[in-house]
Parts: structure tokens; sequence; C-alpha cells
């Protein structure tokens, strides 16, 4: 359970820190909004991914 | 002619699914050990979360003190030397044995084994089932529930296709709505990942499975408690499709990267001990990506599903004026999430397998144009 809680909190900093991120790249240059948006998705996902196989193996 | 025909098949399967609806009244059973709330709130969850073999609305227990089940009851299929047929009204909701051509049948947990006549479950030490279990082909509910999807969107899609042709082109009625999506599927997903020579040739399955995980997605919101896309050997069969596509459209260049990734960089006796690691990593990753496409939806859709429940069931445990309304505000918040998060699986399962498409037919001349790009 410990550790389920421990990965949460991982998959919480990197999908915090890639909205972040994207916030910011958004700010420079709003005309790559779609770019962007789609980057930050499919890394979130990836880093969800891993978390929930993660927190199923737990 | 065949949309009448269609929309007949869709009708009937709909019809056949309430029209035997019937309520079937079963006693309560006296010597039934008393579970506390949480055990009972913990199996109702789990109950929810798996396949069954009837399609069962809800069920309450009357002034009399018997268990009345709303639904109906849906075919069972066996292979057990030989087809057994049968309906699964024969188990009671798991409190009766069925019986069938000499054989008796027990659902335990959801899954149905093969019992004596008194209907016996032997367990081995970690208290799992070791009796035997036939080969199930029933249709169970989830299974209805693909079927119904399938014959929905073939309807849907076939008529949009005649409403189109018939008035060259232009969208009406819920055209307006399917056509940007579509579009973006094909302009924001396909054309940037896959290429503009080879997109063409993925889109009918990236728009079937696009469509199909979010109509799966969007009937597990309903209060019908389907949850398809939820099942594991659901997204691992939708998973597969996307290997199977990947790697049997596989370019040359493809097949390259994956066996020989340096090129022509190094000489052969630089590469042999790099390749020792580097080709069963590039092997591996074949198989990781499906398979995280497949942990991704299943748990995104698990985890969604057990949240709401478990929000619900805070009703039955605070038990006072404040647990319903704290619990109806956080389940309601979670569902406009959840219908968020029904189109984000879909379209992220569509965009990766666009990716991994994409990675397949890779071209060599691909990569030099972008190495000129760059250097601009």
């Amino acid at each position: 359970m410990v550790g389920a809680g421990l990965v949460v909190i991982g998959v919480g900093i990197g999908i915090g820190r890639i909205g972040g991120s994207a916030m910011d790249a958004i700010a420079r240059q709003p005309e790559a909004y779609g770019k962007i948006q789609t980057a930050m998705l499919i890394a979130a996902a990836l880093i969800e991914g891993i978390g929930f196989a993660a927190l199923f193996a737990t | 002619m065949r949309k009448p025909l269609l929309l007949k098949i869709l009708l009937a399967a709909v019809l056949l699914l309430s029209n035997s609806s019937f309520a079937n009244v079963k006693e309560a059973t006296s010597d039934e050990p008393k579970k506390d709330l949480k055990t009972e709130i913990k199996e109702y969850i789990s109950h929810h979360l798996q396949d069954s073999h009837d399609f069962s609305l809800f069920s309450y227990t009357n002034d009399a003190g018997e268990h009345v089940y709303i639904g109906s009851s849906l075919p069972a299929i066996l292979w057990d030397n030989g087809l057994k047929v049968f309906s699964s009204s024969k188990f009671h909701h798991g409190e009766t044995l069925a019986e069938v051509d000499g054989n008796y049948y027990k659902l335990y947990h959801s899954k149905i084994y093969k019992t004596d006549a008194e209907g016996t479950i032997n367990y081995d030490e970690d208290h799992h089932a070791t009796n035997v279990k036939p080969i199930d082909f029933s249709i169970t509910k989830n299974v209805v529930m693909i079927i119904v999807t399938g014959l929905l969107m073939l309807w849907l899609f076939t008529s949009l296709a005649k409403s189109y042709a018939k008035n060259n082109g232009v969208p009406t009625g819920m055209g307006r709505f399917f056509e940007p999506i579509v579009l973006y599927i094909r302009d924001d997903i396909a054309r940037p990942n896959i290429g503009e020579k080879r997109y063409r040739k993925y889109m009918p399955f990236l728009l079937t499975i696009f469509f199909f995980i979010w109509f799966l997605n969007m009937f597990g919101l309903t209060p019908l408690g389907i949850n398809v896309t939820g099942n594991i050997a659901i997204t691992f069969s939708l998973a597969i499709m996307t290997f199977l596509i990947t790697n049997f459209t596989g370019t040359k260049d493809y097949w390259m990267h994956q066996f020989n990734p340096l090129g022509d960089s190094l000489p052969w006796y630089g590469k042999i001990p790099l390749y020792i690691i580097l080709v069963p990593i590039e092997l591996l990753g074949l198989i990781i990506k499906p398979f995280s496409l497949l942990i991704r939806l299943y748990a995104n859709m698990q985890a969604g599903h057990i949240v709401l429940m478990s929000l619900i069931g805070l009703m039955f445990i605070f038990k006072s004026w404040l647990g319903s309304p704290l619990s109806f505000v956080l389940a309601f918040a979670i569902s406009l999430i959840e219908i968020l998060v029904a189109l984000l699986q879909a379209y992220i399962f569509t965009m990766l397998s666009a990716l991994y498409f994409g990675f397949a037919s890779e071209e060599h001349e691909h990569e030099h144009e972008e190495d000129a790009e760059l250097a601009h």
C-alpha cells in the first residue's frame, strides 16, 4: 500500500511537470497550441500507463 | 433497402433485451452469515466490475424477504465434450445448479464450474476453486454490449454514408456532429503521425477503434452497469489488433530498424557487442507498446468505475443527512470527469496506434527530408 502511494506521488509530480511545461510552452508560442497539447497528452498518457501498471501490481 | 433492415436488426436486439425482462423471485437463504457493510459494498463493486452471465438491471429484497431480480437472462454456451447451450436463467443468479445432459454446472464468482450433483466446489489452499472449468463461449453481458455497439456503429455510419451520397457531400443531422470528429482523426491524428503517403490505408482501423472505444466507454457510464472496456480481455484483443497491423504492414526500413538499428554507422565487429543488448531491447519494445495500450485503457476505465461506485457507497457508510448530498456531489463531479476520460482514452488509444503505425511505415527518404529541414 505504501508503494502504491509512492507511485501515485511520482505520477502526480510527473504529470504536473508535463502540464506546467506545456503551459509555459503555449505561453511562449500560442500558435503551436495544437501540437503542444498533443505531445502533452501523449507524454501524460505514457506516465499514467506506468502508474497504473505499478498500482495494479501492488 | 439496407437501412431499414439494419434498423430492424438493431431494434430486434433492443427489444430482445427489454422484452424478455422478467422478475425473478428467489427465497432469501436464512443460513447465510451476516456480512458487515464494508465487505458487502466491496463485493458489490467487484461484482459490478466483472462480466456476468445475465443482464440484470437491479435487484431488491421485497417485504416477504425474497430477492427480486429485474433483468434478462442470456444464453450460456459451453464446450464440455460437446456443445452445451442453455439459458443462464437456470443458474438463478448463482443460487442453484444448472443441469444439462446429466452434467451439473455452478456459477461461482461469475465463472461457470463443473460440479457434482450437490454442487460442491473444491478449494486449494489459497481458496481458489479447483473444479473443472468448461470452455465458455457464452453470450455474456459484455458480448451483448459489443454486439449492440457493433450494430449501432454499422447502422450509424452506413446511414451517414448514404446521407452524404444523397446530399452531394453536405452533412445533415448527425453528420454535423460526426464530421468534425472524423476529420480531426484524419487531419490531426493519422496524417501527421503516419505520413501523407500511407495514412489512407490505416484510416478505417483508426476510425473504427476510436468510435468503438468511445461508444463502449460512454455506455459504461450509463446506469446499466456495463464495464466492457474495463475488461482486460477486451482491451487485450484491441491491442493485439494494433500489434498485428503494425507488424504486418511494417516496411523494410522498419524491420531494419528492429534488427540493425545502427545501420552503416559501425563496422560489423563493432556492432556485435552493442547488438547483444540493443536488438533484444528493440524486440521487447514491440511487445511493450501494445501492452501499455491495453493496460492504460483497462486500468483507466476500471479505476473510474471503482471510484464512482465507492463514492456512491459512501452514502451507505455515513448513514446520516451528510452522506447523501456529499456522495451525490462527489459522484456527479467524478461522472463529469469520466465523460472527459471516456473521450480522452479513445483518443489516446487511436493516437498511439497511429504513432505505432507511423513507426512501421518509416522510410529512409523521410528521415533525410527531416534532416534537410533541420539544416535550414
